[in-house]
């Protein structure tokens, strides 16, 4: 009952611009006003429906986003490892607009006047917020590998990083590549999106050709001193599983590419494969360094924890892997989710003139398939400190699974479909 | 707008400013960190393979939890993951679950 307003708001379909005005009638301290979320990814989509539910339709939410469905990256290593199709990760974002009233906009946001508190369309126009929540995701950071500066480049040499065409299109190409060829993946240094992420795909690519391309070979080129995540549960996968195909180098940072001859070049040696898989190097997407917020390390956003606001920029939480993350926090969707929820709750709160809550709590998981059925986890739980004003890793809690197995091969897709559900259902 | 929740943004109203005061939607924001793997408000996806929690038994799930946490009762991850919470917030997760319909 409480999204009819909205409905029949929606069917006015109003110019952009005038949507702040017509928001937000609600009076007392109940929370209302308008609220911008550009990105719909784990972050994103999370912030729209929580702003919703637990605004209990009070809050007006505009939802930017540049696709029209939205594809997860977890999962996606399955579809890499022919297990699974691009269709099984795709959600639509129909339940946002539907059930929760949110106007979701296919566009992309290309600028944000934090002074006048508007967001740029690229298709033309401008949204005007009482609040906005940036969920960006990440950039490339091309430069740091010439080879792949342009466009054809990056159309052979690819990164499947972000899921959707590019996983379709590495997965055709290891398809297409002849038995006895090699895979080469590279890793960057730390920190990027999907920590376990790179180890997995490994994992994957090798299953595959164990089944049917037996004489071909991963290469994995990591940029670490060490594998990042769950390193004695990958080491033991590649021992047990994949002996004589996955060949693992620490050290190994890829300076640029031959893109012709799918040539990685690294400063001592050279790999040349069949497919050449590059992870680049990453930061907060540009739209962060762009509208002036503040960055750490000139990467990553400095956030507060007890909003998830920018720490130089008022009126806009950041959520997701865009953010300077808390200590051990890994850059996960799993993660992101959590970040909304924090985000949402703060921000109704402060849009109904209350302080925010200031004990919020923060958890991860990140499972991992180490062949279609077997997977690994690792967990860890965050609680808000005021001292150093963190949400600090809770010592004793978390951890890995004792060993790779096939209940949390279940529980993993169990996991996917409750996340998706989460944020989009 | 269910009136629960009216009750408490208004009960909200007489602390704010006292940064330190519990908020009153703490059991709430508490409890949507487990919604990622059993569902929005407890509600897992069916046929998922994961448990719903919303309408359980308060006694029941902080039974199973304190079970998680001494390890009597085996677990993939809820043993990780209970250790993670205090007592106090584990008791408002739980009231907040049983309070789903
Ligand atoms: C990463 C996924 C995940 C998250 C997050 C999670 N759980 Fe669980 N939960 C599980 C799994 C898997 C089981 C089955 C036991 C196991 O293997 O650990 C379970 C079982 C349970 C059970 C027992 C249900 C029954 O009917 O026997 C309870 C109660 C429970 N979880 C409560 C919670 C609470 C409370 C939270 C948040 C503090 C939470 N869970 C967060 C995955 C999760």
């Amino acid at each position: 009952m409480m999204l009819m307003k909205r409905r029949d708001f929606l069917k006015a379909g109003a110019a952009a611009t005038a949507l702040a005005s017509l928001y937000g009638c609600a009076g007392g301290t109940r929370a209302s006003g308008h609220v911008v979320v550009v990105g719909g990814g784990f972050g994103g989509a999370t912030a729209a429906k929580y702003l919703r539910l637990w605004s209990e339709g009070g809050i007006q939410v505009t939802l930017v986003e540049r696709h029209a469905e939205f594809v997860s990256c977890p999962i996606s290593n399955l579809v890499i490892g022919g297990v699974k199709t691009l269709a099984d990760i795709t959600v639509p974002y129909d339940n946002l607009r539907n059930r929760w009233g949110i106007r979701v906009i296919q566009d992309e946001a290309t600028g944000i006047d934090a002074g006048k508190r508007t967001v740029k369309l690229a298709k033309g126009g401008e949204l005007s917020y009482d609040r906005l929540v940036l969920s960006p995701g990440v950039d490339f950071l091309w430069d740091q590998i010439p080879g792949l500066a342009k466009a054809d480049a990056q159309a052979r040499i690819l990164h499947a990083w972000k899921a959707g065409p590019q996983t379709v299109a590495l997965r055709q190409q290891l398809e297409s590549m002849a038995d006895g060829g090699v895979y080469a993946l590279s890793i960057p240094k730390a920190p990027y999106r999907c920590p376990p992420g790179p180890y997995e795909r490994a994992c994957l690519v090798a299953s595959y050709f164990k089944q049917h391309k037996p004489r071909s070979k991963v290469i994995v080129l990591d940029a670490n001193e060490e594998v990042v995540s769950k390193k004695g549960l990958f080491i033991k996968a590649w021992d047990d599983l994949y002996k004589g195909i996955v060949e693992y180098r620490h050290n190994s940072e890829v300076k640029d590419v031959d893109a012709g001859s799918a040539t990685a070049i690294l400063e001592f040696d050279k790999c040349k494969a069949d497919v050449l898989n590059v992870v680049p190097p990453q930061r907060a997407a540009d739209l962060a360094a762009r509208t002036g917020l503040k960055l750490i390390n000139n990467r990553w956003v400095d956030i507060n924890w007890l909003t998830m606001e920018s720490a130089n920029t008022p009126g806009i939480h950041v959520l997701g892997d865009a953010i300077f993350p808390a200590p051990t926090m890994p850059k996960s969707g799993h993660m992101a989710n959590q970040h909304a929820k924090l985000a949402a709750a703060a921000i109704i709160n402060l849009l109904a003139g209350q302080e925010p809550n200031p004990a919020p709590v923060v958890m991860n998981t990140c499972y991992s398939f180490v062949d279609p059925k077997n997977v690994i986890h690792v967990a860890s739980v965050h609680q808000y400190d005021p001292a150093t004003r963190l949400v600090q890793p809770v010592k004793g809690a978390g951890g890995v699974s004792a060993a790779r197995n096939e209940v949390e091969g279940k529980v993993a897709l169990g996991w996917a479909k409750n996340i998706w559900a989460d944020m989009l259902g | 707008m269910k009136p629960l929740t009216l009750a408490a943004l208004l009960g909200l109203a007489a602390v704010a400013g006292t940064a330190q005061a519990a908020d009153p939607n703490l059991a709430r924001n508490l409890a949507a960190t487990c919604a990622n793997c059993h569902g929005t408000n407890g509600r897992a996806v069916e046929g998922a393979g994961l448990d719903p929690l919303a309408g359980l038994d308060k006694a029941k799930i902080l039974q199973k939890l304190a079970d998680f946490k001494s390890g009597v009762k085996p677990a993939t991850i809820m043993h990780q993951i209970a250790k993670g919470y205090t007592d106090e917030q584990l008791d408002l997760i739980a009231g907040y679950y049983a309070a789903q319909k």
